[in-house]
């Protein structure tokens, strides 16, 4: 691109944005509007904490910040109306959201055990050498995918099922399609799977389940949304909440970056790795980003008992994601033999990823002001708070790494694996963990058995994160910088790796324990395994603990 | 936001946006493009050979697209050229790869075209690169007490051969090293005209 070229976008660029600035100062986007944040909370439930795992107390704990006065009975009695409508979306979801979030569980189990091998190999590669399936290179696919098409979709599709029915104030239209949908596509995903272990491959990753089998992700995918959409049009709401924004758009970006991806004979050579990467980024970035963008504007100020503090800053949140995101995949490709301006454009947007990452984390940041306290006292609240960190570290990280500098040293390493999962694990994955433990108890009417299992697994998934994270990460630096000395050895770059490749493997060895721990306990809670100690979950029923007992003398 | 049409209007519009930067004008900018004369296209055990490549997953740790001199000392480590794309013209799926576990494999043909070195060295690379930790491929070798008639015998470095047996390959493991065999481009660089157009 020549440099004419360059000032006549950049300006036609600015102008296009003063226009829009100007534009939304006088519709008032920039005001503070609590309304829109409220449409959440039913009426008197603004200042009263609200977590469904917290033991009796915890829960205790965080009733003592809660600020809100008691109600009156009168107040009591539209509450108790509201919470009623609430607890039928809740019904109506509540099947279907427990099969999703069973497969999620599952193929997490699937997906760790493949990682954690994989890791193993890396360091020890005489392990396990005899059979093909169990290869590094097919491992490591595995892993991927069941991760890729396994854990996340089906974790964020469930928690999808659950919230747009609250959301909407609607009961959940039609689960039977996403019932039959959610076969289909696990159907898919053990062929597509199996397909991996035995050698057949599309070759390129983040695509590698042969496209006869994405045929069943599309019918099934395609089945799952039909409720998504049939709930979208029986809405009761007026006002869309941001989360619906975020889902919403998720839903439909998705199947179309799948089916534009997996198009038979239609890509070829370098044009080929250019979409290879607008699809592998825009799976994270159009798909499992906004998903658990959404769960944090949703669980986090409930769990907290506030609206977010600044509705508009979610909004530009969410149209500059939607801009930029989608066209930062180029990066994998930089010093590639793919055209220069491809490669300046996603640099570029990967750069200005910054702007709807400040806008979460500062709006995060704000929400919580006053309130990190009750990190001691939610379960759910510690994983939904650290992941929407993570998100912000993450794509900070990630837009540095896009700049060519760094990326001289970052790309072809592992560090840009340590990237990868800070972004799906330490963002998605807590936050998914989080709206789990969060949604199973008004899914099952049932508590969790063992509290103390839930923070066992929070500190077993943090702690082994952590090193694997921080372990990964320097090796991976260190390998980037041997490979760019001449002078060194290709080995050296190997063999710098190594204490670091193992220290991941100690770390991920600590995470598979908390997904064993987390496995299990989701287990205890399906069979209902353990001591009922309060019955139902807290908000279902005992509207009457807020009411100012002196108003109500028979309130229990 | 009240209206979901305006809102997955303007979703989509986004994403066609992205969709026409990343996949279509690369499509229509390259899809115009000629093999170089020195590239010859893949021969049918080559091509068989770059299934065995895929299946096994190879792409994961090795990459196949030499850096340009600016951005990294490929070039010196024996790499060979900057790649371009025409250099490609020929593979379906692309095998870019995004990692360098291993080295980068673009030009492996030219640097190392000894089939035996290349069969010994998936038997056991440890064999061949102390500390190099490339999986072993044994189950693409066949361990015999003799060799039948026609069956390729690897010959391996001292003690790495069980003993009083013969380490026999399979046809895979021919394959796959007549693919990494043919991979040489160190014919000189042919640019498409889209990217001579584009690069600086």
């Amino acid at each position: 691109m020549n440099t004419m070229t360059i000032l006549l976008s950049s300006f036609i660029l600015s102008v296009t944005g003063l226009a829009i600035f100007i534009w939304s100062l006088r519709n008032r986007l920039f005001e503070a509007s609590p309304a829109a944040a409220r449409t959440i909370f039913s009426h008197g439930e603004i200042g009263r904490s609200d977590d469904p795992a917290a033991t009796p107390g915890q829960a205790a704990a965080q009733v003592a910040r809660d600020a809100a006065p008691p109600l009156s009975a009168d107040e009591a009695r539209q509450l108790n109306e509201e919470l009623q409508a609430r607890v039928e979306a809740d019904r109506s979801s509540a099947l279907v959201t427990f099969l999703f979030l069973s497969c999620a569980v599952v193929w997490l189990l699937v997906a760790t055990a493949a990682g954690l091998l994989s890791s193993i190999k890396l360091h020890e590669p005489d392990l396990l050498v005899n059979q093909a399936w169990l290869t590094f290179g097919r491992m490591r696919t595995i892993h991927l995918n069941a991760v890729a098409y396994g854990w996340a979709p089906m974790a964020a599709l469930g928690l999808a099922m659950w919230l747009l029915p609250r959301l909407l104030k609607t009961p959940l239209v039609g689960a039977r399609y996403a019932i039959a949908g959610a076969m289909v596509w696990n159907a898919g995903l053990i062929a597509g799977l199996g397909c991996i272990a035995v050698g057949i491959s599309d070759g390129m990753e983040w695509l590698e389940i042969p496209w006869q089998v994405d045929i069943l992700f599309v019918l099934g995918g395609a089945l799952v949304g039909l409720p998504l959409v049939y709930t979208l049009q029986a809405r009761k709401v007026h006002h869309l909440y941001v989360s619906v924004w975020y889902m919403g758009a998720a839903l439909f970006w998705f199947p179309t970056l799948f089916l534009v991806g997996n198009l038979p004979a239609m890509h070829f050579g370098v044009q080929q790795a250019a979409m290879n990467w607008w699809f592998g980024h825009n799976v994270l970035g159009l798909f499992y980003t906004p998903m658990a963008l959404a769960c944090v504007y949703y669980f986090l100020p409930k769990i907290i008992g506030r609206p977010i503090q600044s509705y508009n800053l979610s909004l530009v949140g969410f149209w500059s994601l939607a801009f930029f995101y989608g066209q930062v995949g180029g990066h994998h490709l930089i010093g590639g033999p793919v055209p220069g301006w491809l490669i300046t454009l996603s640099i570029v947007q990967s750069v200005m990823m910054i702007v709807p990452v400040l806008a979460f984390s500062i709006n995060q940041h704000l929400t919580m002001k006053g309130h990190f306290d009750r990190l001691w006292h939610s379960p759910t609240l510690r994983f939904i708070v650290l992941g929407g960190m993570m998100y912000t570290l993450s794509s900070i990280q990630g837009s540095i790494e896009a700049l060519r500098s760094v990326n001289t040293i970052a790309h072809f390493t592992h560090f840009t694996v340590a990237h990868a999962h800070l972004g799906l694990y330490g963002f998605f994955t807590l936050v998914m963990f989080g709206a789990v433990y969060f949604v199973m108890p008004r899914v099952m009417d049932w508590e969790w058995p063992y509290p103390n299992l839930i923070s066992l697994h929070f500190w077993l998934v943090v702690v082994g994160f952590g090193i694997y994270f921080v372990g990964l990460s320097i090796g991976g630096w260190l390998q980037g910088l041997a490979m760019l000395d001449a002078a060194r050895p290709f080995m050296d770059s190997v063999n710098v790796t190594i204490p670091w490749l193992k220290s991941r493997s100690v770390g991920g060895g600590i995470m598979a324990l908390g997904h064993l721990v987390f496995a299990i306990h989701f287990v205890l809670m399906a069979t209902r395994r353990g001591v009922a100690r309060e019955g139902a979950a807290l908000l279902n029923e005992p509207v009457d603990k807020f009411v100012n007992s002196a108003a109500t003398p028979t309130a229990a | 936001m009240q209206d979901e049409l305006k809102l997955l209007g303007g979703a989509m519009v986004t994403l066609a946006l992205a969709t026409s930067a990343l996949v279509v004008v690369p499509h229509m900018q390259l899809k115009d493009g000629e093999p170089p004369p020195g590239l010859k296209p893949y021969s049918s055990a080559e091509l068989r050979g770059r299934q065995v490549y895929i299946a096994n997953g190879c792409i994961y740790c090795h990459s196949q697209q030499p850096r340009d001199p600016i951005q990294a000392p490929d070039d010196k480590r024996g790499w060979g050229r900057a790649s371009v794309a025409a250099d490609y013209f020929h593979d379906k799926p692309h095998l870019l790869g995004t990692m360098r576990t291993g080295p980068d494999l673009f030009n492996i043909g030219a640097r190392q075209p000894s089939v035996d070195w290349h069969l010994g060295h998936m038997y056991q690379p440890r064999a061949y690169v102390a500390g190099s930790i490339m999986p072993a491929y044994p189950y693409l070798f066949e361990v015999k007490d003799k060799a039948d008639q026609g069956d390729r015998v690897v010959t391996l470095p001292r003690g790495y051969t069980p003993a009083g047996k013969v380490v026999v390959a399979r046809q895979e493991a021919l394959d796959l090293v007549a693919y990494l065999i043919s991979l040489d481009r160190t014919y000189p660089a042919v640019e498409t005209l889209g990217t001579q157009r584009e690069r600086k």
